[in-house]
């Protein structure tokens, strides 16, 4: 299952995705989908490095799939970080997509 | 209301100031978030899904006009134009910027209102009854005595850091409307023998893993005495709860575990050095903090029973939110009138900025200024003239602040859920709507009577699931969502636990279920009985069989 990296930036809490770049970004289609274990392990090395320079909070590791051609997480918890709570569509809509 | 005294003021200016340092060297990367986390917690910051969730106290409920219109500035500035009231009276913003918040706070600061104690191991916002000082079945106001508990445990060195948080309710009124029950301590105003009025102390009740209702642990105590009591309360706690296991950490396990009559033992041990100390409340003190409370300068009216009547039998809209949301008032000629979050499809307990404004105005206009937040998630004004209810209502209808359904089955608690959540396993938010949908005829809801319904996302309940006439709890079963019922529960006088009902439904089937529920309870109710009494007069059954089928008999 492929995954991606999701965190939340520290100076606004917004949840962030790490992009190939190595920047976070807030869209989920600008994050960088992981296929290997070495890929994991290389990213997760530099999200870490960006926790200790207190660009984010908490980065983790969250399985992704593409469906109905959207890439989103494969867990209900980390699809509404994603995409905003399931009520007020409203309010993300700018920020994430 | 209370003041800000100079001191408070200086206080709380002060700590905004720390805090605001604290801020900028997390920001430059000076502390950690483990090193963070417990300062931003003391303030009310949490991270929760989506970003920052501001936690806000409302004393004992109550607000001023200019803090409700604060509160609608910081909205529309620094949040998504809303904001949530909590099961614990309080307000919560959910899309707060760390780099903003010591402007927020300072912004709050300045109508003598604080994040402080909302969150973290310490005595959290202390609450009340909302109708405090005003309902005709009280025997004190009841915040006079919270205002004294939370000057006295506000940034209290030995109460800063317990085994787990502590909440403190206090009801001044036989009809418990602040669930004291369900509190670390509670208490309940009551006269003695000799008819002085003094407090009932429970201790120990609480929801979340695991629920209990609060035992007596003294049948009257002198309000003399009251601090020095709550501080043994608190120092045997302190002293033996346990630090080790978060999920046996409160008070209520404690209790349980060593039984009602050893902790009082040892409470009654400790208090014997304390109860005639520098902590026995003067009556100069509760005089002065009185003074805060004092009623206002009431008009000199007669009710308005006749003219009520000839507009309300002309105008059945009026007439059925009369007799659902308007409350009778001690002075004669005013009204308490509660304004429903509920309306039909909204999230239970949130209000837009606009919204907050113009309560704040019809605060002004009608209710001397004064709003209360229940922990229902309602509002309420406290102080109308009935000559102007009619007046006022109109205007809240055009706001959708009158949905007359307060205390029926669509007035329901419902907290953030996984939709805003970083604890939650499910979304709770959705079921409110979906179960509101299901009952929008106003006639049916009357006629199905007083009923509750309480959502959590999460064991944490902090929507109170546990005490709902039907309780809701949403579970992760595999990744997916499922909702478990509970019947029975209610924290009123006469607190009760939920029972179970059977095994969660997926989110589609819960409306469904109630209605089959509400339809099962119809068939057998008797004569004046609420669903609750139905219930604990024919048990659980009946309700099983209806959503189950005949076969869970044998399950």
């Amino acid at each position: 299952m492929p995954q991606m990296i999701i965190a939340n930036r520290l100076r606004d809490g917004a949840v962030v995705f790490l992009a190939p770049n190595e920047a976070w970004e807030p869209a989920i289609a600008a994050g960088a989908v992981i296929e290997t274990d070495a890929d994991a392990t290389r990213l997760m090395d530099v999200a870490k490095r960006h926790e200790g320079t207190c660009q984010v909070i908490d980065p983790q590791l969250i399985e992704v799939e593409v469906k109905d051609g959207q890439l989103r997480p494969t867990a209900i918890r980390e699809a509404i970080r994603a995409f905003g709570p399931t009520v007020r569509t409203d309010l993300t809509e700018v920020d994430r997509k | 209301m209370y003041r800000y005294d100079e001191f408070d003021a200086r206080f709380v200016n002060e700590r905004v100031a720390q805090f605001r340092r604290q801020v900028g060297r997390r920001l430059a990367g000076e502390l950690t978030e483990d090193q963070f986390r417990p300062l931003r917690l003391m303030n009310g910051l949490y991270l929760q899904l989506h970003a920052y969730m501001l936690r806000i106290n409302v004393p004992y409920g109550t607000l001023a006009s200019k803090q409700m219109r604060k509160f609608a500035y910081l909205a529309r500035n620094y949040d998504k134009n809303f904001g949530h009231f909590t099961t614990r009276q309080n307000l919560q913003f959910n899309w707060i910027k760390l780099e903003q918040v010591p402007d927020i706070l300072q912004h709050l600061a300045d109508v003598e209102v604080t994040g402080i104690q909302s969150s973290g191991n310490c005595v959290r916002n202390i609450t009340a009854d909302q109708y405090a000082g005003r309902a005709k079945d009280e025997l004190e106001d009841p915040r006079v005595y919270c205002e004294l508990l939370r000057q006295y445990s506000f940034l209290h060195p030995e109460f800063s850091y317990l085994p787990r948080k502590f909440k403190i309710a206090v009801t001044g009124s036989p009809n418990d409307r602040a669930a004291v029950a369900v509190h670390d301590i509670g208490l309940r105003m009551h006269k003695n023998e000799q008819g002085q009025v003094g407090f009932e102390v429970l201790v120990g009740g609480g929801l979340g893993r695991t629920p209990y209702i609060g035992q007596t642990i003294r049948k009257w105590l002198a309000p003399e005495h009251l601090l020095s009591y709550v501080e043994s309360i608190l120092r045997v706690y302190n002293m033996n709860g346990r630090r080790d296991n978060i999920h046996k950490a409160r008070i209520k396990i404690i209790v349980n575990q060593m039984g009602i009559d050893k902790y009082r033992e040892l409470v009654d041990k400790d208090w014997e050095f304390t109860k005639n100390g520098v902590l026995k409340v003067p009556d100069e003190e509760v005089a002065r903090i009185n003074s805060y409370f004092a009623p206002p300068e009431y008009e000199t009216l007669a009710d308005q029973t006749e003219a009520l009547a000839k507009i309300r039998s002309g105008d059945r809209a009026f007439d059925r939110w009369m007799r659902g949301n308007v409350i009778e008032h001690k002075v004669p000629g005013y009204a308490i009138v509660n304004l429903s979050l509920k309306a039909p499809g909204k999230t239970p307990g949130d209000i837009t900025a606009d919204k907050m404004d113009a309560v704040a105005d019809l605060a002004d206009r009608y209710s001397l200024g004064e709003i209360r937040v229940t922990h229902r998630q309602n509002l309420v004004l406290v102080d109308v003239k009935q000559s102007e209810l009619y007046e006022l209502w109109h205007k809240l209808v055009a706001l959708e602040l009158a949905t007359p359904n307060l205390g029926l089955l669509t007035d329901i608690i419902c907290c953030p859920g996984l939709d805003f959540c970083a604890l939650a396993n499910a979304r709770s938010i959705p079921i409110a709507q979906d179960i509101s949908h299901a009952f929008t005829d106003l006639d049916e809801l009357q006629k199905i009577g007083q009923f509750t319904i309480n959502i959590s996302g999460c064991m944490n309940a902090c929507g109170h699931h546990h005490v709902g006439h039907i309780g809701i709890l949403g579970v992760d079963k595999r990744g997916e969502e499922f909702f478990q019922l509970t019947l029975g529960g209610s924290s009123d006088q006469n607190a009760s636990l939920g029972d179970r009902l059977g095994p969660g439904l997926p989110q589609a089937e819960v409306p469904a279920a109630i209605r089959k529920i509400v339809d099962a309870y119809l068939v057998v109710r008797q004569p004046n009985e609420r669903f609750l009494d139905t219930y604990r007069r024919v048990g659980i059954e009946p309700f099983k069989s209806a959503v189950y089928g005949e076969e869970s008999k044998a399950a």
